[in-house]
């Protein structure tokens, strides 16, 4: 016990000391915090939406002016062929194109179903789904209008299913709730893995682990001496994260704050035993950042932050359920 | 005759197809200075890591300070104070932090075995606030002496502790490390410098991880078993050259200022030598009989 108190001095003197340290524990969490959630949103605002209304009847109006209408859009028109916008979409010069063929509602009335054209640029692919997303909403409740249209009065209106959402624990799918708790995570995760696996592999670079290893120092002694000092800060670092959310997003915990300490401390030793590992199997401090650096990228790409779970494939799925 | 503190029995250790030591043994006792000499890549360092349990011999024994390393080294780490080739202390710690850290997880303090260290902590004591890592490098040898011996070891074991450091400070840590013998603690100490062979007790020679000889210094160059001659000459290099072209030559290599020539057996001729040195018209050569040092042995044992 007396032995790892002082290792664990030693530890924080030289954790405290480094000068790179001190603004890796307090300003990339302000910094990430407070202007990653800006950055990292989903939300789409103002997607060129190119409109060729082959048309030109009221029923082509008034579909155009529920884009309008929306905030996500902002329409340009002009264009009249699906070969011209080609041009536009290659050029990114915009990013959807909605083709509304000649007679479009005019035919539902003779039997055929009306057909809509929507080009998306997928270039981006995450945008490009978002956007699509959108426009299918527009055009899903246009649809519901145009059924009760035809139907005629109220009292033959055909029934269409309406579809009201309620989403749980985000009711405005504000992206900064989701976003905040999401970069407080990788942040984390990030501090207990590079620097428990940097610090025990800088032993190892310098020679110094050879000192250490003919002390009666022991196994077990040597690897809460070490991994402690790091559990401390990543636990700091939560507090410090949700307090900044909190002031800054007011952004509350909704539950039992120690649950979340004690789960997040019992990951964080598992995040530890990873940083741990890399260390074993590195000699230099470059090595371990590349291998920690590989399990950062596959963590947060398959911890679903950024592409649901749900549309990668099955073995990814499998890969990422057994990560988790 | 003193207690036995180390003892090696036909150590081995390979890595992979490379032979590092070859059944190497020796026998060091209590308050002697015992060194391991010879070249870079000779297997100094693979003795001294498994004396100091931190590598594991592929076969023969070892005991240090009585115990085994192999089986008891948390005994054994107890016992031994080991000061790595390589400056292995921490750098970002200040000279004070090292030596209480060390001393703390001996479960020691400074004060408590000051009366050892202190000749050499009083050296280092005025930089006691400045950082490892900005010390000079005999500073920083003085710093590791003193950290390996903060925990009162019985067994010294100090892989090339004067590599890179200045002539000065290399002559004041083997004053040190006589006056450590005094006090009863057994020094294995390794160099590549043959002048510092001489300040052992004894010296095993080691070539490719075998030990050619155990004995003391002096024992080991009166037991030279030629006659060594030293020749100077204005042209070095075609001396040189024309001495290891002449039939009777067993060895010649430079040496200082002068070269070592060595005649092979029963063909002692420095008359017909001179002569045929003469017909080769060097200017200012000299040529008279010099002493063998350690080194001349080393080399009369290689070839």
């Amino acid at each position: 016990m007396r032995t790892i108190r002082f290792i664990l001095r030693k530890e924080f003197l030289q954790i405290f000391r480094n000068k790179a340290m001190l603004p890796i524990i307090f300003v990339v969490p302000i910094i990430q915090l407070l202007v990653l959630p800006l950055a990292a949103t989903y939300e789409v605002k103002n997607s060129k939406l190119l409109v060729i209304d082959q048309d030109m009847s009221p029923d082509s109006q008034k579909l155009r002016q529920a884009f309008e209408a929306s905030r996500y859009f902002s329409l340009h028109e002009g264009i009249f062929t699906v070969a011209e916008s080609d041009k536009l979409l290659d050029k990114r010069a915009v990013d959807m194109v909605l083709v509304i063929p000649r007679g479009f509602v005019k035919n539902w009335a003779k039997g055929q179903m009306p057909r809509l054209a929507l080009r998306v640029n997928a270039m981006d692919g995450s945008k490009a789904g978002i956007i699509a997303g959108y426009a299918q909403e527009i055009i899903g409740r246009f649809n519901g209008e145009l059924a009760a249209d035809f139907s005629g009065n109220a009292f033959s209106r055909r029934p269409t299913i309406q579809t009201e959402f309620s989403y749980w624990f985000n009711t405005e799918l504000n992206y900064k709730p989701y976003m905040v708790s999401a970069i407080l995570a990788v942040l984390v995760t990030m501090v207990c893995l590079f620097l428990s696996a940097m610090n025990i592999v800088k032993e190892k670079e310098l020679g110094t682990i050879e000192q250490i290893n003919v002390t009666p120092i022991r196994k077990h002694e040597f690897l809460i001496g070490k991994l402690l000092p790091f559990w401390c800060i990543g636990m700091f670092e939560l507090i410090f994260g949700l307090g900044l959310t909190r002031l800054v997003y007011g952004i509350e915990l909704a539950g039992s704050v120690w649950v979340v300490l004690s789960f997040s401390g019992l990951y964080m030793v598992c995040v530890l035993g990873i940083g741990l590992l890399v260390s074993i199997y590195n000699h230099t401090q470059q090595q371990a950042i590349f291998v920690a650096w590989f399990f950062m990228m596959l963590f947060i790409l398959i911890s679903g932050i950024f592409t649901s779970l749900e549309s990668m494939p099955r073995w990814a799925q499998y890969v990422a359920h057994a990560v988790r | 005759m003193g207690k036995i503190n180390v003892k090696a029995e036909g150590l081995e250790k390979n890595y992979g197809k490379v032979q590092a030591v070859r059944s190497v043994s020796f026998e060091v006792e209590e308050g002697e200075l015992f060194g391991l000499i010879g070249p870079d890549g000779a297997g100094k360092t693979s003795i001294f890591r498994m004396l100091a349990s931190l590598i594991l011999p592929d076969s023969g024994t070892v005991r240090v300070a009585g115990f085994d390393p192999v089986k008891q080294y948390q005994d054994v780490r107890r016992r031994i104070g080991y000061m790595p080739g390589r400056f292995s202390l921490y750098q970002d710690l200040s000279v004070e932090e090292n030596v209480q850290f060390f001393a703390s997880v001996f479960g020691t303090s400074l004060s408590e075995n000051y009366e050892l260290v202190a000749d050499i902590y009083r050296q280092i004591e005025p930089f006691r606030d400045r950082k490892a890592g900005a010390l000079s490098g005999g500073m920083k040898q003085k710093l590791a002496l003193c950290c390996a011996l903060i925990h009162k070891p019985e067994v010294l074991l100090l892989d090339e502790p004067t590599t890179g450091v200045d002539p000065v400070s290399r002559k004041e840590f083997w004053q040190m490390l006589k006056r450590l013998k005094t006090k009863g603690i057994s020094v294995v100490v390794s160099t590549p410098y043959m002048d510092e062979a001489g300040l052992c007790d004894r010296i095993a020679l080691i070539q490719k991880g075998k030990i050619l000889r155990i004995d003391a210094p002096e024992r080991i160059s009166e037991s030279f078993p030629f006659g060594l001659w030293l020749l100077r000459a204005r042209e070095m290099f075609a001396l040189l050259t024309s001495l290891r072209k002449y039939p009777h030559a067993q060895s010649a290599y430079s040496f200082g200022e002068d070269i070592h020539f060595v005649f092979q057996k029963g063909k002692e001729n420095p008359e017909a030598l001179k002569e045929y040195l003469q017909g080769l018209a060097f200017k200012d050569l000299e040529i008279r009989e010099g002493k063998p040092t350690i080194e001349d042995c080393f080399m009369a044992m290689d070839s």
